[in-house]
């Protein structure tokens, strides 16, 4: 993915979470989860990136 | 519970006998001695005496009710109960009146979101699951056991004690008429999950407390549906909780659904609250005819089991040695399973068929087969009710998913009852790796179509050789309590077993495999059976 195309994503990812509305951005990033995870069809990959994610939580 | 103005046995379609305790002359031998002593004449503790009794082992079995559980409790018998049924020789009223079923719907938010099959085919003689009300499961064990010579069944009669004796247990008795103590020399405590035998034994149940609660309640009503298991998930009628609906026969629909968290238990079964549950939740499903209300209750999602089913010479048999969820149906099943196993083993230990340590299998496989449960109904219970929030949101993402997505739906599949495998067991053979495929040492045998009837119906009453070489089975010919049966290389049973023509597999009574061999030697197949048995010393 090229930078630019990152930067696509995240926008869009903002955009969903302030629409997703008060209370369900959890929900809607935990559906995004399943579905990325299998599109990816790697659950090794999905688990390394979930330790990833956690990482630096509390800063 | 039953409504207001009603007596805990008085029900729309269910009538009740009332049982005496032993009269007249019959009392005169209450206290002779006994081989075995079956404490409790609930489903397991009859099943238990019949299983000993197809093995020709006498019993008294003793309940302290008048009659038989007062609600329909356990309606889902699964197949593998129902082929321990066969082999007692008593499923046709099961048959007769049981409503079977293969499907289950799941709905969120009162969208579908999933329909599951489970396995099901011409070669097997039961359906995966049937649906029948606990009172009717007694009842037609009752029937048998009734009319067995070899069960002397007492009622109104309640063990106060169970006390260690030379060479056996002696059991105290309690009826309307006194007290006597039978010296017994084993003892099957088949007295349900508040066990007074485990209590006396100072034993206690060990593991998890789920804090899941559910009513369960049963109402009477013509209402179009077929017997489909149907599971709602955050409907309207119940915001953030699940429904479970089942029919049964004699027009009785089961409604089963969870309380929220702070829900106060005693409030949710005052009857008025029950009925407007129930309206809710019928509402919802488009119910507009009338119903009647049968009988209600609550159930809590426990995981608990003793570590030991056997106490020097009693065996805990049922819920008093384990208490499992109901998401799984497993309570009454593994019931079943747990007394047909002991049946067998102490009847051909006590008629010398078998030796003593065979009777050291029964925890190994029992329990075994509780820890398992208890793996899939912590899974199942974590979809249902959500123990946390992280769970909570996961499992709401998936149920979102699941409107358009199948993968996620069959994350609400519940995977009900495949038998355990008792592949660690003592009297299990490891499995021969010269298979590529079939059931392996340890599982329970698939049926087969065999001629226009099927493989289970010509086992032998003992163990079972099948085998595909009539040579094999004349070298087995003299081996006391083994039958050889033999099969069609190419038949649709030896393409279930994944079967050469030397291949042969060994059956128990329960109908469990003991042992499978790619290509069969006769000394191979003797050793294995003696050690079935625990009979190599001889
Ligand atoms: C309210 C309720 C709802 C349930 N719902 C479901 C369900 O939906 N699905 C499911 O799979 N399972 C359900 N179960 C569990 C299921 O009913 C049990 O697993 C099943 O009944 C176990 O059979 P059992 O023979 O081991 O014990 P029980 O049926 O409890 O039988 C034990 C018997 O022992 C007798 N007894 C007890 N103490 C003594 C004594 N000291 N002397 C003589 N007799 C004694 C009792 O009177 C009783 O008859 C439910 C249980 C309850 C209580």
């Amino acid at each position: 993915m090229t930078q630019a195309e990152i930067e696509t994503v995240y926008d869009a990812l903002a955009a969903a979470i302030d629409g997703a509305g008060a209370g369900k951005s959890e929900l809607f990033l935990a559906k995004l989860a399943l579905l990325l995870s299998r599109r990816l069809g790697d659950a090794t990959a999905v688990l390394d990136c979930i330790a990833e994610a956690r990482r630096h939580l509390e800063d | 519970m039953r409504p207001a103005g009603k007596g805990a046995t008085e029900s729309l379609y269910f009538d009740y006998p009332r049982f005496d305790p032993p009269q007249g002359a019959a009392r005169a031998a209450l206290d002779a001695p006994a081989r075995a002593v079956i404490v409790g004449a609930g489903p397991v503790g009859m099943t238990a005496a019949l299983a000993l009794a197809r093995e020709g082992v006498a019993s008294v079995l003793l309940d302290d009710k008048s009659t038989f559980n007062d609600g329909s409790r356990a309606i889902c018998v699964s197949r593998s109960s129902f082929q321990i049924l066969d082999r007692l020789g008593v499923v046709g009223p099961f048959l007769d009146k049981a409503l079977g079923w293969t499907t289950g719907r799941s709905f969120y938010r009162g969208r579908q979101i999933l329909e599951f099959e489970m396995p099901d085919s011409a070669d097997e003689k039961f359906r995966p699951m049937y649906n029948l009300e606990q009172q009717y499961i007694e009842a037609f064990l009752w029937q048998a056991v009734a009319g067995c010579d070899l069960i002397d069944a007492r009622w109104q009669s309640e063990v106060t004690g169970v006390a260690d004796r030379e060479g056996g247990v002696a059991v105290t008795v309690r009826d309307p008429q006194g007290c006597y103590t039978i010296p017994a020399d084993w003892v099957l405590a088949c007295d349900g999950a508040r066990s007074a035998v485990r209590g006396m034994r100072g034993l206690r149940l060990k593991g998890e407390n789920f804090e899941g609660r559910y009513v369960i309640a049963d109402v009477q009503m013509e209402h179009d549906y077929p017997t489909i298991r149907r599971a709602l998930f955050d409907p309207d009628c119940r915001r953030g909780g699940t429904v479970l609906i089942h029919r049964q026969p004699d027009n009785i629909w089961r409604i089963d659904y969870q309380l929220a968290e702070g829900e106060d238990a005693e409030e949710a079964t005052r009857e008025d609250v029950v009925r407007d549950s129930v309206a809710a939740v019928l509402k919802d499903i488009g119910h507009e005819g009338p119903w009647e209300l049968e009988w209600w209750s609550v159930y809590s999602a426990n995981t608990l089991a003793l570590d030991d089913y056997r106490d020097g010479r009693v065996f805990f048999v049922g819920d008093s040695a384990h208490v499992v969820p109901i998401f799984g149906v497993r309570g009454l099943n593994n019931g079943l399973a747990d007394a047909m196993n002991i049946g067998w083993k102490l009847g051909w230990v006590l008629t010398g068929r078998a030796g003593p340590a065979l009777l050291d299998s029964y925890t190994p496989e029992r329990r075994g087969a509780t820890l398992d449960v208890f793996a899939n109904a912590s899974k199942s219970a974590r979809f249902m009710t959500p123990p946390s929030h992280g769970w909570r949101v996961m499992r709401d993402a998936a149920l979102s998913l699941a409107l358009d997505h199948e993968f996620a739906g069959q994350l609400a599949n519940p995977r009900q009852m495949t038998p355990y495998v008792y592949a660690r067991s003592p009297v299990v053979r490891a499995d021969d790796p010269g298979f590529a495929g079939g059931p392996s040492a340890g599982d329970v045998l698939p049926d087969a179509r065999v001629g226009d009837g099927h493989l289970s119906d010509r086992l032998g009453p003992g163990f079972t050789l099948l085998c595909f070489d009539a040579g094999l089975s004349r070298a087995l010919a003299g081996e006391a309590g083994m039958q050889a049966m033999v099969l069609e290389p190419g038949s649709a049973a030896a393409r279930r077993l994944a079967a050469g023509p030397g291949s042969a597999y060994l059956l128990r009574p329960d109908l469990y495999i003991a042992a499978r061999w790619h290509d069969a030697r006769a000394e191979d197949v003797i050793a294995a059976y003696r050690a079935a048995i625990c009979k190599s010393g001889d």
